[in-house]
């Protein structure tokens, strides 16, 4: 499996950063790069991974089941990251994810059909003083209304 | 990157914000033309004890949410033991409530990497790594360029600033998981596992990052070190109260009409920081109850507020000062969904590897949904805080304590409104039946 030259800079610098014979420090990191090139963390990235830190497969699946942020199958290319923890929920964060399934016609972990748009409710984004916030893909949004949702979709292209 | 996310306040003591807002904050000229550095030049002409001791004599505690004085963590790593030292920063900010550790290194990522090499020379440390939840990718890139700016003018790598003192730094991703913000389970992430936690003793002043001797010390924390050293800890000192130095961020969210987050003393009294600061509640609106630390801190009902802002007061009250966010409720919250969702959280967070945790969350969020439905039984609200109470101490890390504490709290303090719910069910008042 090939990487891009900036993935593939980034995972040799990635593997000085540990002590000697410690690289497999570098796996979260290289799933998440890797995922954000490659879409998700397919059977092939976990392997090429496995491969490269010399550990096995079983040791990545292990780290897959149990982050959040690592997907085995590709989210859309606009990820709607609604969240409705306590600090948001008390501002509208309830009423916007509510409004954001309509919009898109999608449930918690859903992709629409093509692969725009996929949503998610999450947890806590450490937005608690501008909510109700989302996270577009990695781009924060803050202070957002059912109202500003839909501009900030109708952005997505 | 200089816009601020809220307006200042007035009554703010800006110390580890004073850079906020700042033109061009992030960069390394504006850190060198505001003080940047100097602290770390006046450390390196001095020895491990006199760092920890001015340290020490900050009564600085750590900004994470355990308040643990961070002179005496510091103290503990043992110095002479033949192995590498490490620096590990926990900016996995994701206590519910908390969004101060981003705007540090969004808008100050130097002041962290001069706090990280203090720490470093305190304990002879030669490597450290910054990890950063995944969700705050924006600021991996931010802390990439400021560590790159610092290598360039020569305040990491070798020979830091002409001494003989060497040291390297590097980000680390998370990758979506609240529990390594837990200090053991993080360094488990650190090292490409599971973020489960490890049995302490040892802990990581001992056996840390790779097994090797660790600070590990929450953003917040480290940023307070350079101004410490600068000035002497004793001025850092004088900014709080006795037993706890300085001032600290405190971020405000819910229903007040200014949230945002503010830099105060230790010891600001809480109702004037929500009133003064906060701007307030919505007009006509009376306070019901405020998260004073996080969402794992008991909760305290409106009338309990009248307190200051220090970890005695609030310990006195039943409560914490946790991770410094706080979340405000006004009259018109519904406190069965807030127990409802915070324990939502605690369950998919639970990492799984203590049983009374990994059930216990599941097991009450069942309950509090049960109940939120309006099916819940009139039994339901007391084994709800009974089933919290037997949490209680009896799992590796906080996180089990994280969930009971706000929900044995809430029951307690608003249990009127857990009984209007099951009052909705006619069922409510059946009893168990003993069969045979």
């Amino acid at each position: 499996m090939t990487f891009s030259p900036e993935l593939e800079k980034r995972f040799a610098d990635l593997l000085t950063h540990y002590p000697e014979g410690r690289q497999k420090a570098a796996l979260i990191p290289m799933l998440m790069y890797g995922q954000d090139e490659v879409g998700s963390v397919s059977p092939e990235l976990m392997a090429e991974v496995a491969k490269r830190l010399s550990i096995k497969v079983i040791e990545v699946e292990e780290v897959l089941g149990y982050y959040s942020m690592l997907h085995r199958k590709p989210m859309g290319k606009f990820h709607i990251q609604v969240c409705t923890n306590v600090a948001c929920m008390l501002v509208g964060g309830t009423e916007l994810y509510d409004h954001a399934c309509k919009k898109l016609g999608l449930a918690h972990l859903e992709t629409q059909k093509g692969g725009n748009f996929s949503l998610e409710e999450v947890e806590c984004i450490g937005a608690c003083s501008w909510a109700p916030a989302i996270q577009v893909n990695y781009d924060f949004h803050h202070h957002v209304t059912p109202e500003k949702l839909d501009t900030i979709l109708a952005g997505c292209k | 990157m200089s816009k601020l996310y809220n307006e200042p306040s007035p009554l703010e003591v800006k110390v580890v914000s004073k850079r906020f807002g700042l033109e061009n904050s992030a960069s390394i000229e504006t850190y060198l033309a505001t003080e940047g550095y100097l602290a770390l030049k006046k450390a390196i002409g001095m020895t491990q004890e006199q760092i920890i001791d001015e340290v020490k004599a900050s009564s600085l505690r750590g900004r994470g949410g355990a308040g643990f004085p961070t002179g005496m963590k510091w103290g503990f790593v043992p110095r002479q033991l033949d192995k590498p030292k490490y620096i590990v920063v926990n900016a996995d900010e994701s206590e519910p409530g908390t969004c101060k550790d981003r705007l540090l290194i969004e808008f100050d990522p130097h002041s962290l990497i001069e706090g990280i090499l203090i720490g470093a020379l305190a304990v002879g440390a030669e490597k450290g790594w910054v990890y950063i939840r995944g969700e705050y990718r924006y600021l991996i890139d931010i802390m990439d360029k400021a560590i790159a700016e610092a290598y360039v003018r020569g305040f990491l790598g070798k020979n830091i600033a002409g001494s003989n003192f060497s040291f390297d730094l590097y980000t680390q991703t998370g990758a979506g998981a609240y529990e390594c913000g837990e200090e053991s389970a993080l360094l488990e992430s650190l090292e490409g596992k599971r973020g489960i936690p490890r049995i302490r003793p040892p802990f990581p002043a001992v056996s840390g990052a790779f097994q090797c001797p660790t600070i590990l010390n929450n953003v917040e924390t480290f940023c307070a070190v350079p101004p410490i050293i600068r000035d002497g800890g004793k001025a850092f000192a004088d900014l709080g109260i006795p037993k706890a130095g300085g001032t600290r961020l405190v971020c405000i969210a819910g229903h007040v009409m200014k949230p945002g987050v503010y830099e105060v003393p230790l010891g600001f009294p809480m109702m004037k920081f929500i009133n003064e600061v906060a701007g307030g509640l919505r007009p006509g609106r009376k306070l019901k109850a405020v998260i004073p630390g996080g969402s794992s801190c008991p909760i305290l009902r409106g009338d309990e507020c009248d307190l200051n802002m220090d970890y005695d007061s609030l310990a006195k009250a039943k409560s914490m000062l946790g991770s410094g966010g706080m979340v405000i409720m006004d009259d018109t919250t519904d406190m069965v969904k807030v127990a409802l969702r915070i324990m939502r959280f605690y369950a998919h967070e639970s990492c799984g590897w203590c049983i009374p945790c990994r059930e216990g969350t599941t097991w009450l969020r069942k309950m509090l949904q049960r109940v939120t439905d309006g099916q819940g039984m009139t039994r339901d609200i007391d084994l709800i805080g009974d089933l919290a109470k037997n949490m209680l101490g009896r799992t590796f890390c906080p996180l089990g304590d994280a969930a009971a504490l706000p929900t044995i709290s809430i029951v307690e303090k608003f249990r009127d409104e857990f009984e209007a719910y099951v009052a909705k069910n006619p069922l409510a008042k059946n009893e168990l039946v003993t069969v045979g």
